[in-house]
C-alpha cells in the first residue's frame, strides 16, 4: 500500500465538503440510508431459435432481493458464480431494466427512469469492472478515459480538465505524468486505479464494484483494497462491494449478503454472518474457506455440498437450496421459506431458511463425502 | 514505475532522464509499415501515378498532345495504322491519332478520382450503417441486415445497364453504382466488429457514466474499427478502378472521347494485332495501380495486426475479403481476354 500512502496529503479543494462517513452510529436513522432495493427481480428471456423468436423460457437471475446501503458503509455480496451478485449490480445502477421491484436512491425512486431522467444520477452511481483490461478503452489515452465522466457531462474542459484527471490519479496512485499513456502500458493493478479514478471523477456517492480485485494477484489485491478504503473514508463514499472471496468480503464489509440462486440466503451484519452463519449455505461457504491457520484448518469441518448449482430457468422448488442442503426435509422442497430474523440473532441478521444451523451443529455427517461440487 | 532516489541520481548523473512516451497504435502501426519493403514500395508506386495524374496536362503541354486531339498526319499511317512508340508518340498513338501516353495519364486521373470518390461515399455509408445495425440490434439490425445481403446478392451488372439505359452512362452514375455495390461488404464487417466491441466491459463503463449511443458509438466503439476500416478501404480502391474499367469497357462508364482505362481497352480490341502498344499500356498501367494499392493494402493490414500470419493466413483473409467485392484483379486478365473475343 506504499504507492497510496506516499501520496496522503491532499490539496485541500479537492476532497469534497460532504459529511465525514457515517461509520460508528449504526442507528438506522433514514437519513443514513443511501439505497434502498424492494423486492427485485430481473428475468432474462430465453428466445427459441428461429426468425420470429418466441420466448421459451427465463433465466431467473435475480428473483426478489431486498437490500439496505447505509451512508458510507460497505455492504458485501457474496455467491457463488451465476447466482445472480452481477446482474443485481447492473440493475441497482440503472444498466439494465429491471423486472420488478424498486431501487431507491437517497430518496428517489430510479427504477424505471429514461436514459434522459437517469443522468443526475450516473454522477452519484459509478461501477468498478471485474476486468481491469476489458474495462478500459485499449484505444484512448488514460486521461482521455479518466476525463470521460467530464465529458459527458459537460463539466470541466481544456486545462481545467486535465488539471482535475491529473489531481484524480496522483489520489488513487498513478503517475500523473503517465496522463498520455495507453491503457496496454500499465499492469493490472494500476489498471484497475485507473478504473477507480474514472469512478471517483464525478465524485459519486455510491461505487459498486463487481469483483473489484478478483482478477489480480494478492499483493495488488491487498494494494486496491487498501486503497478503496481510504477513498472511502476521504469521500465518504458507500460500497456495493461484490466478491466471491469470503475473506475479502470480511475484510472490507460492515453488512454481508449470501445469494444463493437469485435469493438472499442470509444477510446481516458482518459479524454474527461469520461467526455464527445461521443458513446451511453460508456455513458450508464458511467451511471451503482456505484458513491461513492450519491447525485451524484441520481443526475445521468441512461441508461438502454435492451436485451442481442448479439452472437459473428451472430453479427448484420451494427452497433454492433444498436439493444440495445436508438439512434438507420434506417441507423445503414445498415450501419458500421467507428471509426473516431467527430467534437469538440481533434483529438485523435475516436468514432464509426452515432448519437454520444451530450454534457448534455438525453438518458434516448427514453428508456422503464425495469430492464433486465443493462451494466457493 | 517508481524509481528509487539512488537510481534517479545515477540516471541524473548519466545525462537527462530520457522521457518515456506512450506511442499510439497508430505511431507503431505506422513504424511496422516502413519496415515492410513491399507495402513502401507499393506506396512510392500509388505517389507516383498519383503525381503522374496530377502533372497530366504538364505533359499534354511538353507532348503538345492534348488528350482527344486527333493528329491525322503525324499519328496514323498512310495505310491507317496508328503509330509506334516513339520520341513523338511516347507510348504510341491509337486508331484516331491520339496521344495514348496522354490519355493513359488522364485514364489515371479518372481512374483514381472514382476510386477515392467511390471508396470514401462506401466508407462512410458501410460504417454509418454497420455501426447502427451492430450497436441497436433488434428490428433495426434485421433491416439492415437483410438490405446488406439484398445489396451483394444483387447482379450489379445487371443494375449498371439497366441505368446506363434509364438516365444514360455518366461519371457521376458510374460513381453511384460503383458506391452501392461496395457499401454493403464494409457494413458487414463493421456490423461484425460492432458485434463484439459491443460487449466488452469498456462499453458498459461509458453507459454507466452516463455516455449516450452517439457518444459510445463515435468515442468508443469508432476507434477500434478504424484499423479494418483503413484496410478495407485501401483495398477497395483498386477494385472501384477495375469496377470503372470494366463499365468503361462495356460502354456504359465513361464515354469517349473523355479518356479511361476502360473505354481505352475497349478501343483497343479491334487493332492490337497491328498495334500492341494499344493494348498493352493501358492494361499494365491498369494492372500496376491495382496491384500496388492491393499490395500496400495488404501491409497496412500486416502492420495494423502483426499477430496475422505473413504467408498463409494473410493470403486466407484476403481471399475472403475479395470475396465480399464485386470485383477483384483477378478479373484483369479477363479484361484484355474480353478483346480477343
Amino acid at each position: 500500500m506504499t504507492g497510496t500512502e506516499a501520496t496522503g496529503p491532499q490539496p485541500g479543494g479537492a476532497i469534497p465538503a460532504a459529511a465525514p462517513p457515517a461509520a460508528g452510529n449504526g442507528a438506522a436513522a433514514d437519513g443514513d440510508v443511501l439505497v434502498q432495493v424492494h423486492d427485485l427481480v430481473k428475468y432474462f428471456p430465453v428466445r427459441g431459435a428461429g426468425l420470429i423468436s418466441r420466448t421459451v423460457g427465463q433465466v431467473q437471475a435475480v428473483d426478489g432481493v431486498s437490500l439496505t446501503l447505509r451512508r458510507g458503509q460497505t455492504l458485501g455480496l457474496v455467491g457463488e458464480t451465476g447466482c445472480g451478485k452481477s446482474t443485481l449490480a447492473r440493475c441497482i445502477a440503472g444498466l439494465i431494466p429491471v423486472t420488478s421491484g424498486q431501487v431507491i436512491f437517497d430518496g428517489h425512486d430510479i427504477t424505471r427512469l429514461s436514459r434522459r431522467a437517469m443522468r443526475p444520477f450516473r454522477r452519484e452511481i459509478q461501477m468498478i469492472f471485474q476486468d481491469p483490461y476489458g474495462s478500459l478503452n485499449p484505444r484512448r489515452r488514460v486521461g482521455s478515459i479518466i476525463g470521460d465522466p467530464f465529458a459527458v457531462h459537460n463539466i470541466a474542459s481544456g486545462a481545467d480538465r486535465k488539471k482535475a484527471v491529473q489531481e484524480m490519479m496522483e489520489r488513487v496512485g498513478l503517475n500523473p505524468e503517465h496522463y498520455n499513456r495507453f491503457p496496454a502500458e500499465f499492469s493490472g493493478g494500476q489498471r484497475q486505479r485507473i478504473g477507480l479514478a474514472r469512478a471517483l471523477a464525478l465524485r459519486p456517492k455510491l461505487i459498486i464494484a463487481d469483483e473489484p480485485v478478483s482478477a489480480l494477484d494478492v499483493s495488488i489485491q491487498a494494494q486496491i483494497l487498501n486503497l478503496l478504503a481510504d477513498l472511502q473514508h476521504d469521500f465518504g463514499l458507500t460500497y456495493l462491494f461484490i466478491a466471491h472471496d469470503l475473506e475479502v468480503v470480511r475484510h472490507v464489509s460492515n453488512q454481508v449478503t449470501v445469494m444463493y440462486l437469485g435469493r438472499v440466503a442470509e444477510q446481516g451484519p458482518k459479524d454474527p454472518v461469520y461467526d455464527t452463519p445461521r443458513h446451511p449455505y453460508t456455513a458450508a461457504l464458511l467451511s471451503a474457506a482456505p484458513a491461513a491457520d492450519p491447525d485451524a484448518a484441520a481443526a475445521r469441518q468441512r461441508i461438502i455440498l454435492t451436485g451442481d448449482v442448479p439452472s437459473p430457468i428451472n430453479p427448484p422448488s420451494g427452497c433454492r437450496f433444498h436439493p444440495r442442503c445436508p438439512k434438507t426435509q420434506d417441507l423445503c422442497s414445498q415450501q419458500d421459506p421467507p428471509l426473516e430474523t431467527k430467534p437469538g440473532d440481533p434483529p438485523d441478521h435475516k436468514t432464509a431458511c426452515h432448519y437454520p444451523v444451530q450454534p457448534h451443529e455438525n453438518l458434516t455427517t448427514s453428508n456422503k463425502s464425495s469430492s464433486g461440487g465443493g462451494a466457493a | 514505475m517508481s524509481i528509487t532516489g539512488l537510481e534517479f541520481q545515477a540516471r541524473a548523473a548519466a545525462g537527462p532522464v530520457p522521457t518515456i512516451e506512450g506511442r499510439s497504435q497508430w505511431q507503431l502501426t505506422w513504424r511496422r509499415l516502413r519496415q515492410d519493403k513491399v507495402a513502401v514500395a507499393s506506396g512510392i508506386v500509388i505517389l507516383v501515378i498519383v503525381a503522374l495524374a496530377i502533372a497530366a496536362p504538364l505533359f499534354a503541354k511538353i507532348t503538345g498532345h492534348g488528350p482527344t486531339q486527333i493528329f491525322q498526319n503525324t499519328g496514323i499511317s498512310a495505310d491507317g495504322i496508328p503509330t509506334g512508340p516513339g520520341h513523338t508518340f511516347w507510348l504510341g498513338a491509337d486508331e484516331q491519332g491520339r496521344d495514348l501516353f496522354v490519355r493513359i495519364l488522364y485514364g489515371a486521373r479518372i481512374s483514381l478520382f472514382v476510386g477515392v470518390a467511390t471508396t470514401a461515399i462506401a466508407t462512410i455509408a458501410g460504417v454509418t450503417v454497420g455501426l447502427a445495425a451492430g450497436y441497436f440490434g433488434g428490428w433495426i439490425d434485421a433491416l439492415l441486415a437483410r438490405v446488406i445481403d439484398a445489396v451483394l446478392a444483387f447482379p450489379y451488372i445487371v443494375l449498371a445497364l439497366a441505368l446506363a439505359v434509364v438516365i444514360g452512362p455518366s461519371l457521376p452514375m458510374v460513381i453511384g453504382v460503383i458506391s452501392f455495390f461496395s457499401w454493403a461488404g464494409i457494413s458487414r464487417i463493421v456490423r461484425g466488429q460492432t458485434l463484439s466491441i459491443k460487449e466488452k466491459e469498456y462499453i458498459e463503463a461509458a453507459r454507466s457514466i452516463g455516455a449516450g449511443p452517439w457518444r459510445i458509438m463515435t468515442v468508443d466503439i469508432l476507434p477500434n474499427l478504424l484499423a479494418p476500416v483503413l484496410v478495407l478501404a485501401t483495398l477497395s480502391i483498386p477494385a472501384a478502378i477495375v469496377f470503372e474499367a470494366t463499365l468503361s469497357f462495356l460502354g456504359l462508364g465513361v464515354q469517349p472521347p473523355t479518356a479511361s482505362w476502360g473505354n481505352i481497352l475497349a478501343g483497343a480490341q479491334n487493332y492490337y494485332t497491328v498495334a500492341w502498344w494499344y493494348l498493352v499500356f493501358p492494361a499494365v498501367a491498369l494492372f500496376i495501380t491495382t496491384l500496388a494499392f492491393n499490395l500496400l493494402g495488404d501491409g497496412i493490414r500486416d502492420a495494423m495486426d502483426p499477430r496475422t500470419e505473413r504467408l498463409f493466413g494473410a493470403r486466407r483473409e484476403q481471399r475472403r475479403l475479395r470475396g465480399l467485392r464485386p470485383l477483384s484483379e483477378a478479373d484483369i486478365p479477363a479484361l484484355p481476354g474480353k478483346t480477343g473475343a
